[in-house]
């Protein structure tokens, strides 16, 4: 139910800074995903939002109103932990009762609200058990449902599903999923270094790298047009291949091991550039059309539905190539593989994208 | 947040922080104190200052000579003090070569090591007073158990008055005090060994190497930062030792330690400010030996 | 060779428990004995006799000494473990300045020479008019069993986790409420443990009971005990004394043998594992 602003977000522990002044305007009803390698901050700005940790310059606003200074009770947050972190020796009912009496709700209040979280979340038959008794995904959805029965303004999801096994990881994305479409008006802040997660459940991604935004956008934003290398190599499964790349006297792109130069139409100078292309987008070249691309196939890993092939173009990694599991591909043997022009991106030597003018 | 939390934790550590004043820095303070002072133990309020008058001073006889008394000089006090390092030495020692026999065994698997492990507490758990009465009697010169025993099987030609007799009085009360505190240590150096892992000694025994080489190039230098914490937290309790001496051998200068020097000066003898001298030398003592085992222990403080 | 070996592996274990049980078991067959049977050296119990304990029991001050030695540890255990665990609380789980130097001046507490304070404790106990009363002892008692307590909390507490605490903050408690009534109930174990070793060290001290009290009705059990003589010293009653001996040890000994697991845990914890 509520609009978040941060305004030049800061936070030092001692005196190493972690977070380097984060901006950021989240509308309300949104679900923002927080993504970024192990360190980057996202847990700690997450923290920040919860109150669970101080501000140590900037101004954070809850409808327009600073919270820097609330604590997080009074924030109006509900918040689900990575270990799910629920009272060992409380039963579910009174796990999800906890915070509803300690903030002085009635007895019939708490009943109501508690046996309607249950009913969504289908915990009515486990309401009188401890939480050992639970199985992982019962935990977390125990966990879950302590959050909503404090009817949160804004919900904030730390790693919530990285304990599960892969199965049951994916069982509960949906549920969160259909969480977010079913409180329209809550505000979800989802913290995560899995891109799936990321990219499935997120209204809007924040990428996070070394306590800054690198990029904030839609999911297929993200993915169609990175602003850097960096969101170019980190959203994308198998990750983007980066070619160091010169620009040619015609202002043509010339990656490096590449069968000819690109003309991407961009005004470019400075000559150590890097031209990314997805593994996806590449394809095998037709007998007689140019291709982008040749070298020796390395290695072919089998995923069954397709086929990841590393091609050697005489750069120091390899080339990936992602193709369909019908594809000819053997070790040893040439490959010429060409991609779209619209799929190729163009990085300048700060990492920034340079796109077509 | 963080501010209402620390003042939180202040008010939830003030009452431990001023009983812990009370019971322990302001007496600590008021014995050094007391220890520059003439005070008795009938008129503590009139103590008066006299410097180190206690530690040592020049009494003379008036006719230009005279003689150098107090604490530094007392025969009592030295008689003591190497009582009590002699007392330390060998009961620390023998413990801990006791102790880490029995720790081995216990570190071993076999059936009933619950059993065991529970039964090896016992002597812990027995208060000192009573294990120094229980041996009091089994050293009992004419009806002793241990007496008998020693004629039974011929090492004793003639019963010996273990207690009395100031050959002996000193071996008696180590006997008690290993008996006592050999369990104890066992337990510190078992809890040492448990933390060796157990795939070090499969490689061992992989590469051939055999037991004994085992014990002198693994085991021993691997458990050596807990053995020597427990030699340190050992040593700590042995140089007050008290309860022992007090009971098993009352009055007994070939066995009077530190700390039963200090209690019979500051009750029995009316000596209070120079008791209080004396346990402020017993102070410094320990509390080197304390920085020691923090040093040592390297514990995690955070 | 194997059999050998365990053969001596055994006899081995004999010979510790043989060490360690003999002076108990000495104790218990003495305690059962009287007259002259008493003065004859024996291996195996021969006599079964009540007498001693009906002397120690039945007459004098010993019971209210026993009594006066399981209020003062209760007490002691009760008020260390309070005082500790809210202690523990800002130790282990809240960042400020001076923390570590005040877990080191608690733990050089516990390792304090108590004949180090006998003399100023015993000003302040006269200054409170508690000279030969048990609050003496409660008093002065908590000097050993407070710093062990916070210590070994502090440990356990520590090792609690983060997010259980974040997670009642974020459901509005207050500290008071995260000690009480989240961490209080899975510090239990912890707490039985501490809470039993402050017992048997306060059950078992002897220089402050000696000195802090006087008359045969305040004292605890071990004084009473150490007091115990005869006329001379050819006369000192054995069988009694070893009688009131089993009578304060045995409880001790039942809750090793229950407990002896904890106790371990907790012992190693006090010294070694910090």
């Amino acid at each position: 139910m509520a609009q978040l602003t941060l305004k030049n977000i800061r936070k030092s522990f001692g005196k190493a800074e972690v977070i380097h002044g984060i901006d950021l305007e989240i509308t309300k009803g949104e679900l923002v995903v927080f993504v970024g390698p192990s360190g980057c901050g996202k847990s700690t700005l997450l923290r920040l939002i919860a109150g669970l940790e101080e501000i140590t310059a900037g101004e954070m606003l809850f409808d327009g109103r600073s919270v820097n200074n609330l604590p997080p009770k009074e924030r109006g947050i509900a918040m689900v932990f990575q270990s799910y972190a629920l009272y060992p020796h409380m039963s579910v009912f009174d796990n999800m009762a906890f915070g509803l009496k300690l903030a002085g709700s009635g007895r019939e209040a708490v009943r109501e609200r508690i046996m309607e979280a249950a009913r969504l979340l289908e915990l009515e038959s486990m309401l009188d058990r401890k939480p050992r008794e639970l199985s992982g995904g019962q935990r977390q959805r125990v966990a879950i449902g302590r959050a909503i029965v404090r009817n949160p303004r804004v919900f904030l999801f730390d790693e919530p599903l990285s304990n599960l096994d892969a199965a049951l990881r994916g069982q509960m994305r949906v549920e969160i999923a259909k969480l977010h479409e079913r409180m329209t008006d809550t505000t979800m802040i989802y913290v995560t270094h899995d891109q799936v997660e990321a990219m499935t459940l997120a209204d809007r991604i924040v990428v996070l790298r070394d306590g800054q935004v690198e990029q904030v956008g839609t999911p297929m934003e993200l993915y169609l047009r990175p602003a850097t290398r960096f969101v170019a190599e980190f959203i994308g499964s198998p990750a983007m291949n980066i070619v160091p790349a010169t620009v040619t006297d015609e202002g043509k792109v010339l990656p490096r091991g590449a069968a000819a130069p690109v003309a991407l139409g961009a005004s470019l100078n400075g000559t150590s550039l890097g031209l990314g292309v997805r593994p996806e987008d590449l394809t095998i070249a037709q007998d007689g059309a140019p291709s982008l691309f040749e070298g020796r196939i390395t290695l072919v890993e089998h995923l069954g539905e397709t086929q990841l092939v590393h091609l050697d173009v005489g750069n120091d990694a390899p080339l990936i190539v992602k193709l369909p599991r019908t594809a000819a591909a053997e070790r040893g043997h040439m490959l010429r593989v060409s991609a779209p022009r619209e799929t190729l991106h163009l990085f300048d030597d700060t990492g920034r994208a340079v796109r077509a003018a | 947040m963080g501010a209402s939390r620390r003042r939180a934790a202040l008010l939830f550590l003030a009452p431990m922080l001023l009983t812990l004043a009370l019971v322990a820095g302001w007496p600590l303070a008021r014995t050094i104190w007391f220890g520059f002072t003439d005070a008795s133990l009938t008129d503590l309020d009139g103590a008066a200052w006299i410097g180190l008058g206690n530690y040592l001073d020049w009494l003379p006889y008036g006719d230009g000579s005279g003689e150098w008394i107090g604490l530094l000089v007392d025969r009592q006090w030295w008689r003591a003090v190497w009582n009590t390092l002699v007392f330390t030495f060998v009961t620390v020692s023998v413990e801990t070569a006791l102790g880490l026999a029995i720790a081995l065994v216990l570190n071993a698997d076999f059936p009933m090591r619950g059993v065991v492990r529970a039964a090896v507490l016992v002597p812990w758990a027995i208060p000192t007073v009573v294990s120094a009465k229980m041996w009091a009697w089994m050293l009992n010169d004419q009806f002793g158990i241990i007496n008998d025993l020693g004629m039974k099987l011929g090492l004793l030609s003639a019963p010996v008055a273990w207690v009395a007799s100031p050959d002996t009085a000193m071996v008696a009360v180590m006997l008690v005090d290993i008996w006592k505190s050999t369990p104890f240590m066992a337990l510190l150096i078992l809890a040492g060994l448990q933390m060796i892992p157990r795939d070090i000694y499969e490689a061992a025994r992989i590469d051939g190497v055999n037991p004994i080489m085992t014990f002198w190039r693994v085991t021993l230098p691997l458990a050596a930062p807990a053995i020597l914490v427990a030699v340190i937290f050992r040593a700590l309790d042995a140089l007050r030792v008290f309860d022992i001496v007090y009971v098993l051998t009352p009055n007994n200068s070939e066995t009077r330690t530190m700390s039963v020097f200090v209690q019979e000066n500051l009750f029995q003898f009316d000596q209070f400010s120079y008791g209080s001298a004396a346990s402020t030398l017993l102070f410094l003592v320990i509390a080197m030996i304390t920085l020691a085992y923090i040093r040592a222990a390297r514990l995690n403080l955070d | 060779m194997a059999t050998i070996r365990k053969i001596a592996f055994w006899l081995l274990v004999a010979l510790i428990l043989l060490f360690t049980l003999f002076p108990f078991y000495y104790a218990v067959l003495t305690s059962l004995e009287s007259g002259t049977a008493l003065f004859t050296p024996n291996y195996l119990p021969e006599t079964f006799d009540l007498s001693n304990y009906r002397q120690v029991l039945g007459r004098g001050a010993f019971p209210t000494n026993v009594l006066n030695s399981v209020l003062v540890a209760a007490a002691t255990v009760a008020i260390s473990l309070f005082l500790g665990l809210t202690a523990s609380f800002a130790l282990a789980r809240v960042p400020f300045r001076g923390r570590k130097l005040l877990l080191l001046t608690v733990l050089s507490v516990s390792m304090f020479p108590q004949i180090a304070v006998l003399a100023g404790l015993f000003e302040v106990v006269r200054a409170f008019g508690l000279y030969n009363s048990l609050f003496s002892l409660i008093m002065s008692y908590l000097i050993f069993t407070l710093p062990f307590t916070v210590w070994v909390l502090t440990t356990f507490m520590r090792d609690l986790p983060v997010e259980i605490e974040e997670a009642a903050i974020v459901d509005g408690a207050s500290p008071w409420i995260i000690v009480t009534r989240v961490f209080l109930p899975l510090m239990w174990p912890a707490m039985v443990t501490t809470g039993l070793l402050a017992f048997i060290q306060a059950w078992n001290e002897f220089i402050f009971a000696l000195t802090f009290v006087s008359s045969s009705d305040t004292r605890t059990a071990p004084v009473a005990i150490a007091m115990i003589s005869g006329t001379s010293a050819q006369e000192t009653p054995w069988g009694a004394i070893m009688a009131a001996s089993v009578v304060v040890t045995a409880p001790l000994i039942i809750l090793v043998l229950i407990f002896q697991r904890r106790i371990a845990a907790g012992l190693t914890a006090g010294g070694v594992k910090g």
